[in-house]
């Protein structure tokens, strides 16, 4: 821009003459309110247009995901025939475990429904769930004097039945659903005429780890996981990056090597994670021998990714303690160590718990380093400890919307609604922090 | 603070230790996310009807899983790769040189790779040598000369008159998948394979010739959809005009959706795919490494569950998930090589 001449600025002048400068500001002010209510518009707009994308996730997610807390039963009576099954009251869990469950039930419907072929009996079993037999052996391992009694028990469907009866129902007929023929569908509503096919809350959904199953998959194993890589990054990311950040902005000498090490340490917050995951698998697989796929390896390669976020955090934390209360310490004789830790640290601590929640939310979310080391795996049995393999959320979420199955897109959704009330707990709980022990100077 | 630090230190290191040392008691099985669907109902039955942990299965894709599985011997390394294809000899010289010397192979069963799309629009019916000529990157010249020239095509219907004259649009996986390698494999080349100068070329240069029955176009006829193939699926449904390229098991799954083109006149079902009139369809295999069995428990018994009658038999459980069974000789074949745990000769001798 050039600076307005003398002579331009006389132009002006004797442009606008006869006016005075409050007629000039008057003119001039409904252009500069039109400008402002414009930019407050656009400002509304852009909130409102986030607002809506997040609306529209969350209700696809929403109407997708709640049908998944959702399984499809049938109540059913059976008769556990200790000689068929070959088992006693006495019977170990060896024993039970051995025994044909999946066969007594399918004898059962066999009786009930009297199918008349073989094609017919291989239909009617197609229906009933692979997992009904499990929850018998479930039941019986609980309390083995239930051998040789009648047990009343909802037995799982098939998901091909529980996406029709939750989805289509209405219309019932072969042409829209594919996945069942009209003589299932005949069964089907024969029961539903005896009122015993019925949802009931998905407990299983909680309570199991994962499965090919979709009626028996739950998310239980990938919430351990996930609980038990975090705790590993907590215990170690949070005294690390606590200690790096007092040492950095308290005790080390301001020169180039310091310097150096906090602008590496901002570059880390922004490196893509999937190179802690290649750095993860270098070192502690390959030199330290940490075994694949176990939440403790999930917990080291996610505390090198939260690192970086907590130190800086902290910093600005420490930065945030005015000078006023070191030097009122110092004044009263304290070292300074004592000032540190007496003083300096216990004011800090609420915005450095602030961050380090926020990089466990991050840690949380996280997929990309785990595909390198393992973590990216089918694992049935739920984890016990942090050396038992296991997966973590998003992978779970990962896996299930890759799978052939149907109903595993439910699945997916209900389990990224878990993951999200999770994530918004983490938040919030940052934000109440932040509110209740902040202080202002 | 200082206490804390300190206890943080002692449980990082001695967990450090636990972990290095812990002998495992579960099976760690690695490979193709083709297999991943077969092999993970097989752990998980396994897992809820034996005494045994249950198998920690994962999908790197077979090349990846073999790399992991040449890796060495101990148990830091995986037992069992699952392969949508043969170990290649370079990958048995790798396993050789890392010590990995007795290799079981066990064939569990077939894939076959369709084509399909929405069931809203006109079922398709394609030749392989079609396949080729929509989707290769270089083609013979139309004009008839035996020079090859980039794909012009835009449109079935200049291919061949009789089909619709709609874009070509083919949705399929990249080029990191299994899937995508087989089907260039027996699609792409098997229609490359009847233009005879193409064929000739095979014994002067197979580079060139490999080059050009598996080069996929890049001029957005064929989009790489990623490795998902539900999304494909979806991806389908919202465009009509679109042909999709997956597995079997996803056809049959969404059989309300999508339906499966012809190729050569034949229908990709279970019976045409099981004995092998549907031209594309390949081989399922695992690997079992011997020098483990004995060593991490369960790996016979697992071995034994996978070829069992009520898995991979004709009504097994494999077969509802969509996997295409063999027959009864190939059959007792794999359980022989099972029970006396052969082990394959290595490519030298």
């Amino acid at each position: 821009m050039t600076k307005p001449t003398a002579n331009t600025m006389t132009n002006n002048f004797e442009k606008n003459s006869g006016l005075t400068t409050r007629d000039k500001v008057e003119k001039s002010l409904a252009r500069r309110r039109a400008k402002e209510t414009r930019f407050r518009l656009y400002g509304m707009a852009s909130v409102l247009f986030g607002v809506l994308c997040l609306i529209a996730l969350f209700t696809d997610i929403a109407s997708k995901g709640t049908a998944a807390f959702k399984q499809t039963s049938l109540t059913t009576s059976i008769t556990l025939d200790g000689d068929y099954l070959n088992l006693t009251k006495d019977s170990t869990v060896d024993e039970i475990r051995f025994a044909n469950f999946d066969g007594l039930i399918k004898r059962h419907f066999a009786k009930e429904m009297k199918p008349k072929s073989r094609s017919d009996k291989r239909e009617l079993f197609k229906l009933l769930s692979s997992g009904a037999g499990w929850q018998i052996q479930e039941m019986l391992i609980a309390d083995p004097t239930l051998v040789n009694s009648s047990i009343t028990f909802e037995l799982l469907m098939d998901d091909d039945v529980d996406q029709w009866f939750k989805h289509d129902r209405q219309l019932s007929t072969a042409e829209t659903n594919d996945r069942l023929s009209d003589k299932q569908l005949n069964w089907l509503s024969q029961w539903i005429e005896q009122d015993r096919l019925d949802t009931h809350f998905n407990t299983l959904f909680f309570t199991n780890g994962d499965s090919r199953e979709p009626e028996l998959a739950g998310i239980h194993g990938a919430i351990k996981g996930t609980l038990l890589t975090l705790m590993v990054t907590l215990i170690l990311s949070f005294p690390i990056g606590i200690a790096a950040a007092i040492y950095l902005e308290e005790f080390a000498p301001r020169n180039k090597l310091t310097e150096i090490v906090e602008i590496n340490i901002n570059n880390l917050a922004a490196v893509p994670s999937i190179i802690f995951g290649l750095l993860g698998m270098a070192i502690f697989i390959n030199i330290f021998g940490v075994s694949r796929s176990t939440p403790l390896l999930g917990g080291l390669v996610l505390t090198l990714m939260t690192l970086p976020t907590i130190i800086i955090s902290a910093r600005a934390a420490i930065k945030s303690v005015p000078p006023s209360i070191r030097e009122a310490a110092y004044g009263l004789g304290a070292s300074k160590n004592q000032v540190v830790f007496h003083h300096v640290l216990p004011l800090a601590m609420p915005g450095m718990l602030t961050g380090t929640i926020i990089g466990m939310a991050q840690a949380l979310g996280e997929t990309a380093p785990l595909l390198m080391i393992g973590m990216v795996a089918f694992v049935v049995d739920v984890p016990g400890f942090i050396n038992d393999p296991s997966t973590v959320l998003p992978v779970q979420i990962f896996l299930w919307s890759d799978s052939p199955e149907r109903a595993f897109l439910e699945r997916t959704s209900g389990a990224i609604l878990v993951l999200l009330s999770f994530l918004i707990v983490m938040n919030t709980t940052a934000v109440i922090l932040r509110r209740r022990l902040e202080r202002r100077w | 603070m200082k206490k804390y630090l300190a206890l943080s230190a002692a449980i990082a290191a001695s967990t450090f230790s636990f972990a290095a040392n812990a002998q495992r008691d579960f099976i760690s099985v690695v490979g193709s996310s083709t297999v991943y669907p077969f092999s993970t109902v097989t752990a998980e039955r396994f897992g809820k009807s034996t005494k045994f942990a249950t198998p920690k299965v994962e999908a790197t894709g077979s090349g990846g899983g073999l790399k992991l599985f040449c890796s060495g011997v101990g148990s830091a390394t995986p037992d069992i790769t699952n392969a949508s294809r043969g170990i290649k000899p370079s990958e048995i010289e790798l396993c050789a040189r890392n010590g990995v010397t007795d290799i079981i192979e066990v064939l569990i069963g077939y894939d076959g790779i369709v084509l399909a799309n929405t069931t809203a629009s006109k079922q398709v019916s394609l030749t392989r040598q079609e396949i080729f000529l929509a989707l290769a990157k270089n083609i013979p010249n139309p004009d008839g000369s035996e020079t090859l020239v980039d794909n012009p095509y835009q449109t079935w219907d200049e291919i061949n008159p009789t089909l619709p004259k709609t874009k070509i649009e083919v949705l399929g996986p990249p080029p990191t998948s299994g899937t995508r390698d087989a089907f260039a494999e027996l699609a792409l080349e098997g229609g490359c394979k009847t233009f005879p100068f193409i064929k000739a070329m095979k014994k002067q240069d197979k580079k060139k010739y490999k080059a050009v029955c598996h080069g996929v176009r890049e001029d957005g006829a064929y989009i790489e959809a990623g490795e998902n193939d539900n999304l494909i699926v979806q991806k389908l449904v919202a465009n009509p005009a679109a042909l999709g390229v997956f597995g079997y098991s996803f056809l049959e799954q969404n059989s309300d959706k999508v339906q499966g083109s012809l190729i050569d006149g034949q229908l990709p079902t279970f019976d045409a795919i099981a004995d092998s009139s549907y031209p594309v369809s390949r081989s399922l295999f695992f690997y079992v490494k011997k020098a483990h069995i004995g060593v991490i428990p369960g790996i016979e018994q697992f071995l034994a569950e996978f070829t069992s009658e009520k898995a991979m038999g004709e009504y097994g459980y494999l077969a509802e998930k969509g996997m295409i069974p063999m027959t009864d000789t190939e059959r007792t074949q794999v359980l022989n090589t099972v029970k006396n745990l052969t082990t394959l000769k290595s490519s030298s001798e």
